[in-house]
């Protein structure tokens, strides 16, 4: 990954073939549907629940400090441990695992390029056993809420500028010509995006193989809408793991500083009582 | 164990374009079908041969889309 800013933070499934046996390497597998991981994973493998053990299961948030250091000593993962996370979909919970180390401060940290459809893909070792995983201790940092956009910032974005914001829901999301992924529960009262918002579909930033594009492809593709780094930027999608993904390629790839993920994202705007919203495919660029 | 047969192909339903990944692991054919934009996952399906598989992935994946309502923006 030679010619990224921070190469450091992605491995290729060679890597992750060359240290299944390496005792301070953890893989946590992070899938749409849990269900792939009993299916069959990378030998060592764990896996987190997105759902319920990534989220506050009881107000709608990131897990708590106390939850998030009880997670990592539960997995078997102390604070120098190199963890390495991968999942489905072209790694979307995964990137919002990863999202969330970040804010507790885990230095070590990368996604596997190309997520389990690579390793599939490859036709590479897979188990159904579950890592047996010996608990150790585990102290989170101070969150570092830089990296994650919440209301008032957004709304600042939108109605002063102060931020360039970017949907990367599907088009058809972004215009409000649907509400949801097609053949997934609509969750929200309106369809469209957040005024101002540049819509750069998640997906332009992959490969067919699930795989980044290259440094130059990227720089093109976001600098093309105005993401260069000059100025903040925040990444928004439905519920906030499609936009993980583009805030990786934005704050790694790429190397820009001030991009944060609003993990709130279409499902609490597009729900808000006064919040004002665009429809159709957004404004002349 | 190792997957073999991996194999992925596009078609449309119910309108939408749907990607669907099938291969084999053990003796069990596995299928996955996701729209294509945004990449969602849409049903996850076993068989016994790549066919079965795939025909349920497939009416799984109709019956979801089918659902889906475009409105006029």
């Amino acid at each position: 990954m030679p010619d990224y800013v921070h190469p450091e933070v992605l491995v290729s499934t060679d890597w992750v073939a060359r240290h299944l046996d390496d005792a301070n390497v953890r893989i946590v597998e992070v899938d749409v549907d849990s269900r792939a991981y009993d299916e069959g994973h990378i030998p060592g493998a764990i896996a987190w629940n997105w759902q319920e053990q990534l989220c506050d299961r009881v107000q709608r948030d990131i897990i708590p400090a106390g939850t998030f250091e009880d997670l990592m000593a539960d997995s078997g993962i102390a604070n120098d441990t190199t963890v390495v996370i991968y999942g489905d979909n072209n790694n979307w919970f995964a990137a919002w695992a990863f999202w969330q180390l970040k804010i507790y401060g885990h230095n070590d940290v990368r996604l596997m390029n190309g997520g389990r459809r690579k390793w599939l893909s490859e036709s590479r070792e897979l188990t159904p056993d579950v890592a047996a995983v010996q608990p150790v201790r585990y102290k989170a940092c101070a969150p570092d809420f830089s990296i994650r956009a919440l209301l008032p910032e957004v709304m600042a974005a939108s109605q002063a500028g102060t931020a360039l914001l970017i949907d990367v829901r599907s088009p058809e999301e972004f215009s409000g010509e649907i509400l949801a992924p097609p053949g997934l529960p609509e969750t929200c009262q309106r369809g469209g995006h957040i005024p101002g918002a540049r819509s750069i579909p998640w997906g332009k930033a992959a490969n067919d193989d699930g795989t980044f594009r290259s440094y130059e492809e990227l720089k093109r593709l976001y600098g093309a809408e105005g993401v260069d780094g000059s100025k903040p930027s925040i990444a928004y999608c439905r519920i906030g793991e499609r936009s993980s993904h583009t805030w990786f390629v934005i704050k790694y790839l790429l190397g820009f500083e001030n991009v944060r993920n609003y993990d709130g994202s279409w499902t609490e705007w597009g729900n808000l009582v006064g919040a004002p919203i665009e429809q159709g495919a957004g404004r002349e660029k | 164990m190792r997957v073999e047969e991996y194999g992925e192909r596009s078609l449309q339903l119910a309108g939408w374009d749907v990607h669907l990944t099938t291969y084999k692991l053990g003796d069990v054919y596995h299928c996955k079908a996701d729209n294509v934009s945004p990449g969602a996952a849409l049903a996850r399906t076993t068989g016994a041969t790549r066919d079965e598989a795939e025909l349920k992935a497939i009416e799984r994946a109709q019956q979801l889309l089918g659902k889906t309502r475009r409105r006029v923006v």
